[in-house]
């Protein structure tokens, strides 16, 4: 068990490595001039050149990349390309633009898994205990067409509902100077729909079809003639034994999740990491652009690791492997 | 040697056509019939808009009348017009990244399922643990900031992106066929890799291939949507609907139609692609998974 935990450990680290230099390498080497990149193609020669050095443009390519890395890895994020003109060094320090969003970013992720996990379970039970009739149907056809929606057309069709139809809800997150999200909550509800739908459709058919699996088992018809209620098959077999592809199923949710709010920030102007990331790529922040990716690839390995754990924890025969 | 040497081949190419009844499933149908209409109005819409897709047309965010039935747009461009024309490059550019995900998934999941030599394998395997440990939106970007929001950077990087379970997918069947009787006898006479690749597994894994192009499918459509939606794909004045939904965001109280109508579109493509792939998956008996 700890041998296998630290081979998984090992191969995450020198798989987030080779992402870095892929990251670095699509970033940097293939835009070519940072500082250019963002400045534009008219910026004053002396203006370039105090950018190029800010960012070690003019160092090697293999300094850079080195310099970048090892500082990442300290905490110390470097500084934005895009705030850098005409601003002290303090406010454009990475770490302080991005610590806010990637907070509000955790309460949407965090709020989406905790509403995510007891829905998929309950409807996926219920499901299955109904399983061919309508409700079933119903579920499988809505669970279908939820799956297949693309993040940011799901988000656009809650939208124009909640907010342009029914003005319930506010269309985008606006949040006033001084305000966390958690004040203003309504700006919460249409995100949190939005990754929920995609999310707990598919956990629902996996839930559903790995409880009927379990239903049709030797155990549980031991179980029937034994004449164990019917709850009592359902929660104490039927269900443990659903519980590690249900469990791997929802865990894969959790690491679509770290894609997801990317799209979904963007479709409310939420503001978050996954936000701040796509105006970074829009405004050739390169540097932003680079730390905040590869801080979402780190988070999505980890989140890969910590459902291997949970697997191996709850199936014994693969503690072994 | 005159002969013809026996062909223990269970070709399952052949039965393939009669596994796929496909009228046995309602949902598949509709599916199949809405991916008809869509496919429509994306090859013929161009010829039938009324309006240019780029010219303004009238004021801007017009309601629907008897001129624009759909209104205008931020711009004053017609509606209906540019719907008419944002359908070619989604479906097309969808249906290329899903070509170059099986030009490359394929032959590695191939080669990794078949070789011997355990370094192939890992190389391959590895590559493709290292592609799906990014968050696929996130390497799309990735590759954005670094190609410019090169439109044909960004369906290379879908292709790779869909390649990397495609690819797992492939592997496992290969392993599973290369361990058949027909395949030993045909190592057995001699023949050369490429040949029996192409001629003793590739036919035995069409139903793999075949319960995965629509999901493969469905999936390029959603990422290419995205990317578009996000402005790292195709720039304005393309008429796209992905870049249309982002455009008209801003103006969805005064005409709706300019956000809603794409948005249905692009749903409805997504929603049926995914209804006739599990259809097929349903008559192949092969347990559908979702690739993402």
């Amino acid at each position: 068990m700890l041998r296998f935990l630290l081979r998984r450990i090992a191969w995450a680290i020198v798989t987030l490595w080779i992402v870095s230099v892929i990251v670095f390498a699509a970033t940097s080497v293939l835009s070519g001039n940072a500082a250019r990149a963002v400045l534009g193609k008219n910026a004053a020669p002396a203006t370039l050149h105090a950018l190029e050095s800010e960012l070690h443009l003019d160092r090697s390519v293999f300094y850079q990349y080195w310099y970048w890395l090892s500082h990442f890895v300290r905490g110390d994020f470097g500084h934005s390309a895009a705030s850098v003109i005409g601003s002290d060094t303090a406010h454009n320090s990475i770490i302080t633009l991005i610590a806010g969003p990637a907070a509000n970013s955790a309460i949407l992720a965090v709020i989406t898994v905790i509403i995510m996990i007891p829905v998929s379970l309950l409807m996926g039970v219920l499901a299955a205990t109904r399983a061919g009739g309508w409700m079933d149907h119903v579920t499988a056809i809505v669970s279908l067409t939820a799956i297949s929606l693309p993040e940011f057309v799901t988000g656009t069709i809650l939208v124009a509902i909640f907010a342009t139809a029914l003005s319930w809800l506010p269309p985008v997150s606006l949040i006033g100077p001084g305000q966390g999200v958690l004040d203003v909550p309504q700006i919460l509800v249409l995100p949190i729909l939005t990754l929920l739908a995609a999310t707990v459709a598919e956990c629902v058919r996996m839930v559903r079809s790995s409880v009927i699996e379990a239903l049709d088992s030797d155990y549980v018809a031991t179980a029937r003639l034994a004449g164990l209620s019917e709850s009592r098959i359902m929660f104490s077999y039927a269900l443990r034994n659903a519980l590690a592809p249900s469990v791997q199923v929802i865990a894969l949710n959790m690491q679509w999740l770290v894609g997801g709010i990317v799209v979904v920030e963007t479709v409310f102007s939420y503001p978050g990491l996954g936000r701040l990331f796509v105006s970074a790529v829009n405004l050739r922040d390169i540097p932003t652009t680079q730390s905040i990716a590869l801080l979402l690839a780190a988070i999505y390995i980890a989140l890969n690791i910590l459902a291997d754990l949970i697997i191996t924890f709850l199936v014994p025969e693969l503690r072994l492997a | 040697m005159t002969a013809p040497m026996a062909r223990t081949t269970p070709n399952d190419a052949r039965g393939l056509g009669r596994r796929l009844r496909l009228a046995r499933h309602p949902a598949a149908v509709v599916g199949l019939i809405l991916l008809a209409v869509i496919v429509t109005i994306a090859l013929i819409g161009p010829y039938v808009a009324p309006f240019s897709p780029t010219a303004v047309a009238d004021l801007p965010f017009a309601t629907p009348d008897m001129h624009h039935w759909l209104g205008t747009d931020e711009l004053g461009r017609d509606v209906l017009s540019r719907v008419l024309n944002g359908g070619q490059s989604l479906l097309g550019l969808s249906v290329l990244a899903t070509a170059v995900a099986y030009a490359i998934g394929l032959p590695a999941g191939l080669a990794a399922g078949y070789t011997r030599s355990r370094t192939t394998n890992s190389i391959i395997m590895r590559g493709v643990d290292v592609l799906l440990s990014f968050p696929p939106p996130l390497l799309l970007l990735v590759v954005a900031t670094g190609a410019n929001s090169n439109i044909w950077a960004m369906v290379l990087a879908v292709g790779l992106v869909l390649a990397a379970p495609l690819t797992r997918i492939v592997r496992a069947g290969t392993l599973d066929v290369a361990q058949r009787a027909y395949v030993e006898a045909a190592v057995a006479r001699g023949e050369h890799t490429g040949r029996i690749l192409r001629r003793e597994v590739l036919p035995n894994i069409l139903s793999v291939i075949f319960a995965d192009v629509g999901l493969r499918l469905s999936y390029a459509v959603l990422l290419i949507a995205s990317v578009n939606f996000l402005g790292v794909g195709l720039q304005p004045p393309s008429s796209d609907w992905g870049l249309m939904i982002a455009e008209n965001r801003q103006g969805l109280n005064l005409n709706p139609w300019m956000v809603i109508v794409p948005a249905m579109l692009v749903a409805i493509i997504t929603v049926s692609i995914n209804l006739v792939a599990d259809g097929i998956a349903r008559t192949l008996g092969t347990s559908i998974e979702r690739a993402r």
